[in-house]
Parts: structure tokens; C-alpha cells; sequence
């Protein structure tokens, strides 16, 4: 078992090497020969394979988001203001967090595994001895998809949320899709689409770089990768809320939310 | 510290490909020095590689058998010492001139290291596509086919190396490594995981693509059945050096106390 000062050195040291590996991301995302072929096939398996979870997850948060909080707001008088709640809630917060969460157990695992098996049947050192880059080639190819595709599937959970939510209230008082989307709408600004929306981008670059950091840098063999994967998880999930809470920190003084 | 032994080659190499040792070497490593933290695997190892020859590295686990042959190819640094391959030093090459000599140089790895995620066809296109320049003119298909056929594998084009038998990796790792018509191939552990009448094909295949494209091979190997018929040359790695050389009969008839040490822990393994 590790000491407390060996398990600090620790925490410093890998915090180091993630800052480190994410610096030498921004160094090579923009410079040639960029692998499109590989990132569009990452595009596909990150966003496409993640949908269905991610609408799934979406829709039954909607749904108990309001299932929850309904009586509350019906004890209160203030039942007509659950589409206002319900949109702001899951614009702001619910959808990028939740889905973050489920993307880093997903994406993040998956990442972490696959290069770290990678890793251990020597395939980054036979890509590299056939003329590959494979920083570029697996690297960035993947924290790119990631930063690309976790925003667009906030999107469809944030939309299928609203729905899952709008599935209660008709069902349980009788609103109709025009008046519940356009309370909705009309209750969201720029100031809550815009801080939501690039927090995502942030939220896809840690998963990424969590998950390809952890999977390169696998080791001790099959063991080393299954420890590869539960970590990307564990520290992408943390890095996740220290992220959600600077950007609320930064939107608060920009946007006045 | 230990001294090297060197012993005399017999000239008959009947049972071997032909080979010579005249002309500039291949590959030229002289007191190459590797560390670890305090580990010192390598600690002033030299060896010549010359055209037509195959040569054998045989040491026990853990010596730095696999070590030295990635600082080859720069995908382990040396920390000392010279290593030359086709006339360039590798550690002083920039990243374009080191893919030009990789281009060059062929590597089966021990556990063939075929891209999970592709099929067959896409492993052999991978090397095709990044040195697209130096195959330009040829058809990729065809390349591949014969690559394919050279290993005993065209039916297994559109395969994933998932559905694929130990000794059937080998073989497509090995049409790989062929695909780009290097002028050295590195085999670490070629037979290392397969059965022996497996292992046997992979050896006999090594020798017919020898024969065939005239490459020089540097093998690095436990298995002292490959190193008997496969090697010209044969050279102990012991305490970081290479401690003996000579062909098989001459070291395994060898006096010195650890080359005989070490033939008789094989044989009892």
C-alpha cells in the first residue's frame, strides 16, 4: 500500500504526464499528415455507436427529472413553470454532465483498453516501424472525434430529455408539444446555450486525452490494460466535474447566468 | 565483468543458405550501452550483419535479446555506443531519414502484432500507404496478393486476424514485413507460442524467403532447434555482451564454462 507522500508524488507525477500528453495533442492536432480515413472511422465508433446509449439515458433522465420534481412544483403552485425548469435544467447541466459521465465510462473505457492492448501486443510499435506516426495516427485522431462528437450527442440527449419530459406532463396534465416547446424556448438565452455547448468540447478533449494517455502508457500486460480502462474512467469522470466547475465559474462572469 | 569469447567459424555451412561476409555490413553495432533506472541490460555489445547472412541471438530471458534489436530501428534509444544500419547511424537520423531506413528494414514481432481492427488485406496496405512513394508504380492489390502467396495465405485476404491460427499470424506478419522488400528483416522470437510442427513451417519459411529475396536476417530466439537450422553465425548475449560467437557446432562443442552452462540449461529446459 502506498504512503501518503508516495501516493501525493503519484497524483503530481501522473497529473504532469496527463498535462504533458495533452500539451503534445495541441502541438500535433494541427500539423500534417492528419489521418482523416482514421478519424472519420473514430467519428463513427465514438459518436454513431454512442447514440443509442446516450439517447437512451437522455430520455429516462427526462422523464424522472420531471416525474421528480412535478410535486414539488405542483405543492408550490408553480406546475406551468416545469417546461422553463425541466429546459434550463437539462440545457444548462443535466445533459453535458450526464452524458459526459456515460461517454467517459463508454468512450473513455473503450479508448483505454483498445491502446492499451495495442500497447502490450506491440502494434504502436509495429505501426511505428512501418513509417506511422501513431501519436498522430491513434492519438489524435481520437481526442479530435471525441472533442467533435460529445457535443453533438449533449444535443440529442438534451433534445430527447425534453421530450421525455414532455412525455409526463401531457400525460400527467394535459400540455400540448406547441405550449410545452415554446415555454421551453422562450425561457432559453444565448447566455445558457452558449457556456453549455463549449463546455462539451472541453468535456470531449479530457475523455479523449484521458483515454488515449492511459491506454498508451499501459503496462504489465492483459492486467495493464484492464487497469488502463478503469482508470480512464475514474479519472475522466473526475476530471469532468473539476472541468463542469470552472465553466460555470467562467460563465457566471460572462454571461451573468 | 565478463570478456568476450570469441570462437572460430568452421567453413562448412553446407546445411545454411549461402552467405559471405565480404562487402560493407548491413548493420554495424559497436559498444552499444542500454540501462533501465539501475538495470544495465546492454553494456558494450557488438555485432556485424552481412549481406546474405542469418544470424542468431540466443541468451537466456530478460538478457536484452529484444532490446537491442528495437534500438535498431530507434524504438528503444541506446544510451552508448554506435549503431549503424544500411551505412546511416540510427540515433543521429531526423524522423523522415529514420522512416526511409525503416522502410528498409523489416521486423516480426514475437507476438506478430497484426492490427486487430483490420482485416488481412488492410495490415499488408498499411506499410503500402505510408510509403506509397516508394512503391509507386506498383499495384497494391497485386503486391499484396503476392505477398499473400509467398507465405501460403491468399485465401486469407479478407480475414480478421481474430479468426486467425497462431501460425497463421506469423505467416501474415511476416508477408507484412516482406510487403515492402526490405533488405534486413529483425525476427524477434519468430517460434516463440507456436507448436513444433509450426514452428518447423515458420523456420523453413524464414530460409525459403532468404533464398528468394536474398535478406539478410538478424533472429533473436530462445529456441535452439530455430537457432540450429536457421543460423550461419551465432552469438551468445550473456551479461549484456555478446560473449561467444560461432556457428552452432562450434559453440555448443564450445569449453568455455558459461557458453557450456548456458547449452545445458537449454537442453533441460
Amino acid at each position: 500500500m502506498a504512503t501518503i507522500p508516495t501516493a501525493l508524488k503519484n497524483y503530481f507525477n501522473q497529473t504532469g504526464e496527463i498535462s504533458l500528453f495533452a500539451w503534445r495533442f495541441m502541438r500535433e492536432a494541427f500539423r500534417r499528415p492528419f489521418e482523416f480515413r482514421e478519424f472519420l472511422r473514430q467519428c463513427y465508433i465514438i459518436g454513431y455507436n454512442s447514440l443509442f446509449l446516450v439517447i437512451t439515458t437522455g430520455f429516462i433522465m427526462g422523464l424522472v427529472l420531471t416525474l421528480q420534481i412535478r410535486p414539488t412544483m405542483i405543492e408550490f403552485g408553480a406546475a406551468s413553470y416545469m417546461p422553463q425548469l425541466v429546459g434550463i435544467a437539462f440545457v444548462r447541466e443535466i445533459g453535458p454532465v450526464v452524458t459526459a459521465l456515460i461517454c467517459a465510462g463508454k468512450i473513455g473505457s473503450s479508448i483505454g483498453a483498445e491502446l492499451g492492448s495495442m500497447k502490450v501486443t506491440e502494434q504502436i510499435d509495429a505501426m511505428e516501424v512501418s513509417g506511422t506516426n501513431p501519436f498522430k495516427y491513434l492519438v489524435v485522431t481520437r481526442i479530435w472525434a471525441c472533442i467533435l462528437m460529445l457535443p453533438l450527442l449533449v444535443i440529442a440527449a438534451d433534445a430527447i430529455g425534453l421530450w421525455g419530459s414532455f412525455l409526463v406532463e401531457t400525460t400527467k396534465g394535459e400540455v400540448s408539444v406547441r405550449l410545452y416547446f415554446n415555454r421551453v424556448f422562450a425561457t432559453l438565452q444565448f447566455g445558457d446555450l452558449i457556456p453549455a455547448t463549449l463546455k462539451t468540447f472541453f468535456f470531449g478533449l479530457a475523455i479523449g486525452v484521458v483515454g488515449c494517455y492511459k491506454g498508451f502508457h499501459s503496462k504489465k500486460g492483459t492486467e495493464g490494460v484492464g487497469r488502463a480502462a478503469n482508470s480512464a474512467v475514474v479519472v475522466a469522470s473526475l476530471l469532468l466535474f473539476v472541468i463542469d466547475f470552472l465553466a460555470v465559474l467562467v460563465a457566471d462572469i460572462f454571461f451573468e447566468i | 565483468m565478463s570478456t568476450k569469447t570469441v570462437i572460430t567459424e568452421s567453413q562448412s555451412l553446407s546445411q545454411h543458405p549461402e552467405r559471405t561476409q565480404e562487402g560493407d555490413p548491413l548493420i554495424r553495432i559497436r559498444g552499444v550501452k542500454k540501462a533501465f533506472g539501475d538495470n544495465q541490460v546492454l553494456r558494450g555489445f557488438d555485432l556485424d550483419l552481412y549481406p546474405n547472412e542469418n544470424v542468431v541471438i540466443v541468451g537466456k530471458s530478460g538478457s536484452g535479446k529484444s532490446v537491442l534489436i528495437k534500438c535498431l530501428v530507434r524504438l528503444v534509444d541506446v544510451d552508448e555506443g554506435q549503431v549503424v544500419v544500411l551505412g546511416k547511424s540510427i540515433p543521429s537520423l531526423d524522423q523522415e531519414e529514420l522512416d526511409q531506413i525503416r522502410a528498409d528494414v523489416g521486423f516480426l514481432f514475437q507476438g506478430s502484432a497484426l492490427y486487430d481492427s483490420m482485416t488481412v488485406r488492410e495490415n499488408l496496405q498499411f506499410p503500402l500507404r505510408r510509403h506509397s512513394q516508394r512503391m509507386r508504380g506498383q499495384d497494391e492489390d497485386q503486391l499484396i496478393q503476392e505477398a499473400l502467396e509467398n507465405v501460403g495465405l491468399a485465401h486469407a485476404i479478407d480475414l480478421m486476424p481474430a479468426e486467425l491460427s497462431g501460425g497463421m499470424k506469423r505467416r501474415i506478419a511476416l508477408a507484412r514485413t516482406l510487403i515492402l522488400q526490405p533488405k534486413v528483416i529483425l525476427y524477434d522470437e519468430p517460434t516463440s507460442g507456436l507448436d513444433p510442427i509450426t514452428a518447423n513451417e515458420i523456420i523453413q519459411l524464414i530460409l525459403t524467403i532468404q533464398r528468394t529475396f536474398q535478406t539478410a536476417a538478424l533472429i533473436i530466439t530462445h529456441d535452439m532447434d530455430c537457432a540450429r537450422v536457421i543460423s550461419n553465425r551465432m552469438v551468445i548475449l550473456q551479461d549484456g555482451i555478446n560473449y561467444a560467437e560461432g556457428t552452432y557446432t562450434e559453440l555448443s562443442a564450445s569449453k568455455d564454462p558459461k557458453v557450456k552452462a548456458f547449452f545445458k540449461e537449454v537442453q533441460n529446459r
